[in-house]
């Protein structure tokens, strides 16, 4: 799957979390823009795993603050065999 | 001398003024000043005149009933723990002032560390100065670089702390939810060092986690296991031993937390195993090599009141009477609880939100009866809860009385 294609699916899977339906950009943040909070995140992340059927480990999770970060880190991870 | 020193000082004016490391803090400051505006009692500054019993205390000038306090099994005020306590004191001194692999190791830690070996039956025991160190020790000691600890999100703090102090990689899963962790499981790459923690009872809603399976699904895919039994030793499982007991997977787990704080009553933690090479933890643990050990008081309690738990099967079933009159009483007033049935001997009373939360705690200590309050981010779904751990040492008409207290700050309040 290209990179282009991740994002479509994240995009997605991101719609019923962005509750007040802001536009989504690569430098749009979770925290401050999309204002998930841990829960959130952990339901968001579980739906992706299991998606791509990966892994993004907390400390994987700690170094992705913008939605760009987290689809270029997802088309790193899916791309492994 | 330079023109700089001879200057008076100048006042300056720095750019983001009045903000410093403790800002990060402002939110939860501007919270709790909230609340304790409109002239609740603050439920987080209790003091204790007066301890009476297991179960009574003067709180706040008040005679109280204590349902907070993790006390389950009331060993704080049995005559044969008070008495060890008082002979070790004499005996031994006050502290040991030192680390347990240095001159902290006296005989009464190798005796309560026999005293865990017997009572769950396994080959080694470890005491740790606290429960949260022990988590603290034992995780971030056995799951290293490149290792993966799988756990249910709303683990404890010492857990959490334990991932964070250690280099593994962390993966949490949803809460007691079997499928979610087999799927996290299944990913993660076979040859890596793979650590599930659970714990047997989850000190917020007093809920069960489904051990037989997830201790199961955990073995078949090769990791090792850790369950924290702090809030079920002594109390569930017919020895006493835990949710893992109860669930008939003792033996398939590799460490058992637990603590000193809860039903032993006095403090401090430990880790139990069967492992072969568990010993070597005590040279390479840094929470249990760079601390001081216990007090000889307090180790002599806990080996003595563990010793007393191992035969209280007439206690157990007490206590298992007294959460379950608890139960159907909260819920038949109308009250929202944490789990359908009772599990464990904690109940948790769901409250609207926040505010009405420490209103309802206020009518409840003014009525005479201690609970704990508890709100998030401490609470899993940023819950607001009314947390009641009984005891037991709580007789039938203490429950009785419990009830009516709730039903009359529940009403007050307008919550029923």
């Amino acid at each position: 799957m290209d990179r282009s294609q991740v994002d479509a699916r994240i995009r997605e899977l991101a719609e019923p979390f962005n509750k007040k339906g802001i536009e989504i950009t690569d430098d749009t943040t979770f925290q401050n823009d999309l204002e998930f909070d841990s829960l959130t995140v952990m339901d968001f992340v579980a739906a992706i795993e299991d998606e791509f059927d990966i892994i993004i480990s907390m400390n994987q999770q700690a170094e992705i603050e913008t939605y760009g970060q987290l689809v270029d880190s997802v088309h790193k991870l899916q791309a492994k065999p | 001398m330079s023109e700089g020193i001879a200057q008076a000082d100048q006042p300056q004016t720095l750019e983001g003024e009045g903000r410093d490391l403790f800002s990060k803090f402002d939110d939860i400051i501007a919270m709790r000043e909230g609340l304790l505006s409109k002239g609740v009692e603050d439920p987080f500054n209790l003091v204790m005149e007066q301890v009476l019993s297991p179960t009574r205390a003067i709180c706040n000038g008040r005679e109280t009933i204590l349902l907070g306090t993790y006390n389950y099994m009331g060993m704080t005020f049995d005559p044969d723990v008070v008495e060890a306590g008082k002979q070790a004191l004499a005996d031994f001194g006050s502290g040991t002032t030192g680390s347990r692999v240095l001159n902290g190791t006296y005989q009464g830690h190798k005796d309560v560390e026999e005293a865990l070996r017997d009572f769950y039956d396994m080959d080694h025991a470890m005491v740790f100065s606290t429960g949260y160190q022990s988590n603290l020790g034992i995780i971030s000691t056995i799951a290293g670089k490149g290792d993966y600890i799988l756990l249910d999100i709303d683990s404890h703090a010492s857990i959490w702390d334990g991932c964070a102090l250690g280099d593994a990689e962390i993966v949490p899963f949803k809460h007691n939810d079997i499928e979610a962790m087999e799927k996290r499981l299944k990913r993660i790459p076979e040859d890596a060092g793979k650590l599930v923690i659970l714990e047997g009872v989850y000190s917020m809603l007093g809920d069960v986690a489904p051990l037989k399976e997830m201790v199961a699904i955990a073995k078949q895919y090769g990791a090792m296991i850790l369950v924290d039994e702090a809030h079920s030793m002594g109390f569930i499982g017919e020895n006493g031993r835990g949710v893992v007991e109860q669930a008939g997977v003792i033996d398939d787990v590799d460490f058992i937390i637990g603590t000193f704080s809860k039903s032993v009553g006095t403090v401090g933690g430990f880790c139990v195993s069967n492992h072969p090479k568990f010993e070597i933890m005590r040279l390479v643990c840094r929470p249990y090599v760079f601390t001081a050990s216990l007090p000889p008081s307090v180790v002599a309690t806990a080996c003595v009141s563990i010793r007393k738990l191992m035969d209280a099967a007439d206690k157990r079933a007490h206590l298992w009477d007294n959460s379950k009159t608890l139960h159907k009483g909260l819920r038949d007033l109308g009250f929202t609880l944490g789990t359908d049935e009772p599990q464990s001997a904690i109940i948790a009373v769901i409250m609207p939100d926040l505010e009405q939360g420490a209103a309802m705690w206020e009518a409840l200590i003014k009525g005479g009866l201690y609970v704990n309050l508890a709100r998030p981010p401490a609470t899993p779904a940023n819950m607001t809860l009314l947390r009641c751990s009984l005891c037991a040492e709580h007789s039938e008409d203490e429950v009785q009385q419990i009830l009516t207290i709730f039903e009359q700050a529940g009403k007050q309040v307008g919550i029923i």
